[in-house]
């Protein structure tokens, strides 16, 4: 568990603070994510600093709005939003005073704040994650441990499913999804509902490698002498064999949720995720497509830092629980 | 030394015999004297297209690609001259018209042949129009050739004469034989009376079973990486000094599907030509040192015209009854008006296009000389004007500002745009974003295009949709398909058996009656009256036309871009290198 720990420290700390940052989202940005403006569109990120243009210093922080020097001001009121999804509040952890700006990430082409995009894209790329891998694993474990425990022709039916599964082109399937939705459901409602298809049709790989586990776990002797005093096989699947499967499910849970951010980025990528205006990573990137926003706006191509970061931390952890597994040590020591 | 000296009589022998045979066939030859600049004969030039084209036959190709190619190696009687916007002389010399305007006589040159030596007539006209007639072939031009719901009777009164006659007068007149690429009878009749000419002259075809009357000729295929023509040596244009055209010795298309893949491969020497630049990419190219000294040229507005529209069609309300329920609003033009008051066209042109494009409020465009009606008014956005429309045509506000229709219903409806398209998804965006600041809820719905299409034009499933459609010529009749009420491309309520609304019925009756109107300042009239009763009923809200933009190199001579396509390959016969230019930078050009 020491060993754990020491590896999985500064993935963990850092995704803690970035989900965090994400759940807080109305709080710390300082602008409405969707708000435009249109006079502002495409401006480099503004810097924050201390010393102003005649080189005097100021304790409070400055940014340069249109040439004149502006303080940054904390806790200040401004456009309203929902924290958590309930409380109305309109308190922001900083900004300027009305009725300039301040975009620490530049702005996008409508001139809409990108920190403030990339903080609130983050609930549904997030979101997204969580949500695909859930469903994943989930159906995984259910499916896994069924084909591995009861074995027989469930054994093979499933497989052949998660085999046929596996070679579904999923990208084609979701166009011929996104092509059928109805039209008035909302660009998040789409986002998640497109997710969750990725989701359900992710269950094979996780579904193979729990089998194999309840496959090795159900010929333990404690499960035979289990199965000698009379246990029904619900409960030997469920007290012995399904536990066994809990590091294999959160190796790739850690897996499948960065993999899944970036389906979600792909998607948007080729114009078919989220839909404006509502802001995620995907969303932001999309317009990275145009050879033109690379080279003369790279402040576009900040967020693409966060997905980066995200996936490398869910990655790192995913390498923490995996090897060496904390919980087969302690099986060891116990034979 | 003595090998030598044969080699060179050997040479001057047969120099003298190739001039002594053009001179015969020059005899002969009528050619077309263009008033083309002088220029010096070589050199490749490579263009990049946007995909493959799927076919090389002229009479069924539909998309772009192929059209882009094949006109290169075909030619028309008379064609549409790209800079004047104005008909002038093809392979047919000269014409004339009766009063009545139903028959035309044309005069073919003599002497032509096709790009494979076969000598071209009459017989070969006759058999065009035969074939492009023909049902069974099913051309894309067929319905253009039938001015009144009859073909067009051919008549080939010697080698040299034919005579058409029409049904009806047709307003547009000798526009109607641009674009029918004459055939070669002697290579294509045993395929159409066999009944597989849609089949015929397709991507696998020898490029000695092609011929055409056009400057170039099929060279090679190479799936999948580029198409390449070399020179006609029968070409019948010449430039001012009587040399024959083309230049050119190779015309290269090399497929390259992005257009950001495009221009680095324009920026890297690899492209000479670009046919369509975006606003971005073309500040991209004016500013890097590779390629600001090239000719990068800003064409002002072209035909395009983008719009945003309504599903104003009669709809299964049992099946959509939630789109059905919307319609309500979508037919009260108070409505309409109140959109098209509150849409800021300025922030499309700037954002969306950089400046390099032109607000729109009626449908033709600045870039159309001839047919654009001056006097619509061009309003510039106000919430005011909206608001008051809206209240004018029975919305309310609620509490929240939210917008309320008659049935005290919140107003809400999806945009679709093509996820292709990233200048409509911006559009989309901004004017979003203006209906919001009118209490309007619009989803953006970005979806495949060809989903997108089956959408709009058969489930109709859809609430609006931002669309662009550019035409091929000025005229208006080639409009016609969007403007009848019984058009295919009525987009907003296509196919109607009797128009649904008087002022659809109005329009119906005002572009039948241009189409047999013979003078043009009548015609321009009652064209004019169709572009009012439109920005009136606005069944189609304009918003903004681009610009075109193209690029070519520096060196290339008698570059003469045009808004009509085909932008910059128009003139394809008269462009040439002003410096000597190696052979083409391809890997596999030296292989046999």
């Amino acid at each position: 568990m020491k060993q754990f720990w020491h590896s999985a420290r500064l993935p963990i700390s850092l995704l803690v603070a970035l989900h965090l940052a994400v759940v807080l989202a109305g709080f710390l940005s300082p602008e409405d994510p969707a708000k435009q403006n249109r006079k502002s569109a495409l401006l480099a990120p503004m810097n924050i600093h201390f010393v102003d243009s005649r080189s005097k210093l100021h304790l409070r922080p400055l940014v340069t709005v249109e040439g004149e020097d502006r303080p940054l001001r904390f806790f200040v009121s401004g456009s309203q939003y929902r924290l958590l999804g309930l409380f109305r509040l309109r308190t922001h952890l900083f900004g300027l005073d009305e009725p300039s700006g301040i975009h620490l990430l530049g702005t996008d082409e409508f001139g809409r704040d990108q920190f403030s995009r990339v903080l609130w894209g983050g609930q549904i790329s997030l979101a997204t994650g969580w949500l695909a891998a859930v469903i994943s694993v989930g159906l995984g474990m259910l499916l896994g441990l069924a084909a591995g425990f009861w074995g027989g022709w469930r054994d093979s039916v499933i497989m052949r499913g998660a085999e046929l599964f596996l070679a579904l082109p999923w990208l084609y399937l979701l166009l011929a999804v996104r092509a059928f939705l109805p039209l008035s459901l909302s660009p998040s409602a789409t986002a998640l509902m497109l997710i969750a298809v990725i989701g359900v049709v992710g269950w094979a790989r996780p579904a193979r490698l729990v089998r194999g586990v309840a496959l090795s776990a159900k010929e333990r002797d404690y499960v035979y002498a289990a199965r000698g005093f009379g246990a029904s096989a619900w409960y030997l699947a469920t007290r012995h064999c399904l536990p066994e499967t809990y590091s294999v499910a959160a190796t790739q849970a850690a897996l499948l949720i960065p993999q899944y951010i970036l389906a979600e980025v792909t998607l948007s990528f080729i114009g078919l995720g989220v839909g404006e205006p509502v802001a995620s990573w995907g969303n932001l990137l999309a317009p990275l497509r145009q050879f033109s926003i690379i080279t003369s706006a790279w402040w576009m191509a900040l967020p693409a830092l966060i997905v980066v970061l995200t996936s490398w931390c869910f990655l790192r952890l995913e390498d923490a629980l995996s090897s060496p597994s904390p919980r087969k040590h302690e099986c060891e020591k116990m034979v | 030394m003595k090998r030598r000296s044969k080699t060179h009589w050997a040479g001057i022998a047969i120099i003298v015999c190739a001039c002594a045979s053009g001179w015969a066939i020059d005899l002969q030859e009528e050619l077309l004297t263009t008033n083309a600049a002088p220029g010096r004969y070589g050199g490749t030039l490579v263009v990049l297209q946007r995909a493959e084209p799927k076919t090389l036959n002229p009479v069924t190709a539909l998309d772009a690609p192929s059209r882009e190619v094949i006109r290169r190696m075909t030619a028309d009687l008379v064609s549409i001259n790209r800079a004047t916007q104005q008909t002038e002389p093809g392979l047919a010399k000269s014409w004339t018209i009766s009063e009545d305007g139903r028959v035309f006589l044309l005069e073919l040159r003599r002497g032509l042949h096709f790009s494979d030596g076969h000598p071209m007539d009459t017989d070969d006209v006759a058999f065009t129009f035969q074939v492009y007639l023909d049902e069974k072939v099913r051309s894309p031009q067929r319905d253009l050739l039938m001015p009144g719901g009859q073909p067009v009777a051919v008549e080939k009164l010697d080698s040299y004469r034919v005579r058409f006659r029409l049904a009806q007068p047709y307003a547009a007149a000798e526009r109607i034989f641009d674009s029918v690429a004459i055939l070669p009878r002697h290579l294509l009749e045993p395929a159409w009376r066999a009944g597989k000419l849609a089949e015929a002259w397709n991507l696998n075809t020898a490029p000695s079973a092609i011929a055409g009357l056009g400057p170039f000729r099929l060279k090679e295929y190479q799936p999948g990486e580029r198409i390449v023509l070399e020179k006609n040596p029968y070409y019948w244009k010449t430039s001012r000094e009587g040399n024959r055209l083309p230049y050119l010795d190779r015309l290269e298309f090399r497929f390259v599907p992005a257009e950001d893949t495009q221009v680095l491969r324009f920026i890297s020497g690899e492209a000479d030509v670009l046919n369509r630049v975006s606003a971005r990419n073309f500040e991209m190219l004016r500013q890097d040192a590779r390629t600001k000294y090239d000719q990068l040229q800003d064409l002002g507005p072209g035909l395009e015209y983008n719009f945003l529209f309504f599903n104003l069609g009669s709809l299964d309300g049992q099946r959509y009854p939630e789109i059905a329920s919307r319609q309500a609003s979508f037919r009260n033009l108070g409505f309409r008006q109140a959109i098209a008051a509150a849409v800021d066209r300025d922030a499309i042109v700037k954002l969306v296009y950089g400046g390099r494009a032109t607000p729109l409020w009626g449908h033709v465009t600045p870039g159309n000389r001839l047919w654009g009606n001056a006097a619509l008014p061009k309003q510039p956005q106000s919430f005011d004007r909206a608001r008051q429309l809206l209240r004018a045509a029975g919305f309310r506000w609620n509490s929240e500002q939210q917008l309320l229709d008659a049935s005290l219903k919140r107003v809400e409806f999806s945009i679709l745009v093509s996820s292709s398209s990233p200048e409509r998804v911006k559009m989309a965006t901004l004017i979003q974003d203006d209906l919001k600041t009118l209490g309007i809820q619009a989803q953006v719905v970005s979806l495949e295009f060809r989903a997108l299409l089956d959408r709009v034009l058969n489930s109709r499933e859809y609430e609006a949709c931002i669309l662009g459609l550019v035409s091929g010529d000025t005229d208006p009749n080639p409009e016609m398909n969007v403007w009848l009420s019984s058009g295919g491309s009525h987009l907003w309520n296509p196919g109607q058996k009797e128009p649904m609304t008087a002022w659809e019925g109005e329009v119906d009756k005002l572009m039948r009656q241009q189409m047999t109107t013979l003078d043009y300042a009548r015609r321009k009239s009652l064209y004019d009256r169709v572009q009012q009763i439109a920005a009136e009923n606005l069944p189609l809200i304009c918003l903004a036309s681009p610009n075109i933009l193209v690029a070519a190199r520096k060196d290339l001579g008698n570059f003469q871009p045009a808004i009509l396509d085909h932008y910059t390959l128009w003139n394809v016969e008269q462009l040439y290198w002003r410096t000597p230019r190696g052979v083409s930078s391809s890997p596999k050009e030296s292989r046999p």
